[in-house]
């Protein structure tokens, strides 16, 4: 009877091996793979993805999914490059007005999800559509950035130095500061427990008396949050809005929290897996970058590959603990 | 009773389709006030040419698609990967005729027999393995570009085959060959579904697994069979986008039409719950999106806004869908009627 309750942790197990298998097999293989500036640009150069991943998590352990999230990112970026430098808005003006409009554009979805009991799938497939159209109605191309506070305090002033020549990234600050709050959301609030109890059974959760309605409304605003805030990161990142970026960021998100062992039926999961999801998409692209030789589409193929791996692991680990049970 | 209930359900087939029909028309109509020259069909070398040409022909992809998809949703289940099966699709055709010496139909029955084997996979995941569908389908919508770049070796191969060329560009008997190509499959798989058992099996299963399975029916192999045929049509639809522009782009062939497909199956009636489907309904939904899109760009929307609409319409059909929006109206109306 003990397996059950391992069986938990085993997809978590399983991802962190996988990690710890990638890293050392990519210290073994190149000579400076194992330098700090390696892991830190991991981190760094990952940090968007890593909270849009976060995001994503919150929504598929309720037992839902956001499309949107690839095209709120570009929405976002644009949003922050058009504000500061057509309408030379304050920039943090900019950033607190595009994470406001951020929520309550998946507030919005989260109503009509509730509300009028459509499927997530289209409602946040009509919300991909609208971003990106938005986002091009804004400024139909890439818009360079040149205020101070993006090329400077962010870049340089706000990145932390670890020793004299590596200093880590704002943007990796940002993944990391998120990580933490949303665990503590997840794990240790009422609203933490609501989303876990929500994607179970989402009939139980309303026969216990949990705000169903307002759970999940609540889920894809910070849903919708965590994409805006992934675009701030993106602008940060690139210096630049671009609405025709991101496109299919989603799916990377979704393979990273899949990967990190969340069930998509919802109700099973942990934030440190998709974060650990998040490094292992990274790597495999850190690692065909130093082979040099390989293709860049090798990640997808990878990332596919992996994807099919954990949810045969999952199968196989909740038929198992099925079987102990019965 | 049973001539009773026989009119009972040939009442419901047309009453699915008043929707999709009527946003269409509502659209034409639109377009016959509004768009200079959308209604004008003329013969050039013996080919029907018009804008109304053109939308039946491009949106030819679409409906190809549809049809595997509406199969698929029926049985309460979604394939995302028919977009990268297209681009599969197109590389190993016009990998295959660049590269090698084989005559025309080898090519065609290779790149078909190719993309029946990613049904297969989607197939046996969802139908064997008993993996969520959207999940299973995932796995070669991330993956199956990337082979796609492996078949091409990251290239945009082109080529200038006659017969290859046909498939998306040719005309026969005045009309686009393509609408011709999806016509022929709308029929095919409405004999398959609508004249054998097939059709019911699709639709007890995506009402109630458990109970079809308990009246006999093997779900497992039902699955199996409209993952595959979705690969077929996807398979044939790539062959058409590739044709189209003479060269297989494995970066943005199909790129989103999987979206497209769900969204005219939608449209047209069938639930993403599964159950009761409605092939010619999904064949409408697919005409009305290539409408849209065809409107905007005769009236100089932007292809970069053109979603913009194009979600509206998608919030507006699944709001008209909804049952509870539906039992409101009703409310209403007999409110006010008594």
């Amino acid at each position: 009877m003990k397996f059950p309750l391992a069986s938990r942790y085993l997809p978590l197990l399983a991802t962190a091996l996988v990690l710890a298998g990638l890293y050392v097999a990519g210290c073994v293989s190149f000579d400076n793979f194992s330098s700090l500036r390696v892991a830190v640009n991991l981190i760094g150069d990952n940090g968007f993805l890593g909270i849009a991943a976060i995001g994503a998590t919150f929504v598929i352990l309720s037992g839902g999914i956001d499309l949107s999230v690839g095209a709120v990112v570009a929405f976002t970026s644009i949003l922050i490059a058009s504000l500061v430098e057509d309408h030379s808005v304050n920039p943090l003006a900019a950033i607190a007005a595009a994470l406001i409009v951020g929520s309550l554009f998946g507030a919005a979805m989260g109503s009509l999800i509730q509300w009028f009991e459509l499927p997530p799938f289209l409602v946040t497939l009509a919300g991909m559509f609208l971003a990106r159209g938005v986002g091009f109605m804004i400024h139909p191309q890439s818009h360079g950035i040149q205020n101070d506070f993006f090329l400077q305090t962010v870049s340089e002033r706000l990145s932390l130095p670890l020793n004299n020549r590596v200093s880590f990234p704002f943007t990796g600050t940002c993944f990391v500061v998120m990580f933490v709050l949303a665990t503590f959301v997840a794990h240790y609030t009422r609203f933490g427990r609501y989303i876990y109890a929500l994607g179970g059974d989402e009939q139980s959760a309303r026969l216990m008396g949990l705000p169903v309605a307002r759970t999940k409304v609540l889920i894809y605003a910070l849903s919708g949050f965590c994409s805006a805030l992934a675009g701030v990161v993106y602008t940060f990142y690139t210096q630049s809005g671009d609405p025709a970026s991101c496109v299919g960021l989603e799916l990377d998100a979704i393979a990273a929290v899949v990967i990190g062992g969340t069930l998509l039926s919802g109700g099973v999961g942990f934030l440190a897996g998709t974060v650990m999801g998040v490094l292992i998409l990274g790597l495999i692209q850190t690692l065909i970058t130093f082979k040099g030789d390989l293709n860049s589409w090798w990640t997808r193929i990878v990332a596919g590959m992996l994807v099919f791996l954990f949810i045969l692991l999952q199968n196989v680990i909740s038929s198992a603990s099925k079987r102990l049970r019965g | 009773m049973a001539t009773e209930r026989f009119e009972k359900k040939q009442a419901r087939w047309w009453s699915s389709l008043v929707w999709p029909v009527s946003g269409l028309a509502l659209l034409l109509l639109f377009d016959l006030c509004f768009t200079d020259g959308f209604f004008k069909l003329e013969v050039r070398d013996g080919h029907l040419y018009g804008v109304l040409i053109d939308i039946l022909n491009h949106g030819s992809k679409v409906m190809l698609l549809a049809l595997g998809m509406t199969l698929v949703i029926a049985t309460g289940g979604v394939d995302l990967s028919v977009g990268a099966v297209m681009a599969i699709a197109g590389a190993v055709a016009a990998r295959l005729i660049n590269t090698t010496n084989v005559s025309f139909p080898v090519v065609i029955g290779v790149t078909l027999a190719v993309a029946i084997a990613a049904g297969c996979w989607n197939g046996l995941l969802v139908g064997a393995f008993r993996i969520q569908p959207i999940v299973a389908t995932l796995i070669l919508m991330v993956a199956g570009r990337g082979v796609a770049m492996l078949i091409t070796d990251g290239q945009i191969i082109t080529f200038t085959e006659p017969w290859l060329t046909y498939i998306g560009n040719g005309h026969l008997l005045g009309l686009p060959f393509p609408v011709w190509l999806s016509g022929g499959m709308l029929l095919i798989t409405a004999l398959l579904t609508r004249r054998t058992a097939l059709g019911l099996f699709i639709e007890s299963v995506g009402d109630n697994q458990t109970a079809s399975t308990y009246a006999g029916v093997n779900s497992s192999t039902v699955k199996f069979f409209v993952y595959v045929f979705s690969g077929f049509c996807a398979g044939l639809a790539g062959l058409v986008a590739a044709s189209n522009i003479k060269c297989a782009d494995s970066n943005h062939a199909g790129l989103f039409l999987e979206l497209d497909a769900i969204l005219a199956v939608v449209v047209g009636g069938t639930l993403l719950t599964g159950g009761r489907f409605y092939l010619v309904g999904a064949m409408v939904g697919a005409l009305f999106i290539q409408t849209l899109t065809t409107t905007m760009y005769m009236r100089n929307v932007s292809a970069d806004i053109a979603p913009v609409p194009k979600a509206l319409a998608i919030l507006v059909v699944c709001l008209l869908q909804s049952p509870k929006v539906r039992t409101k109206f009703s409310g209403l109306l007999k409110r006010r009627g008594s």
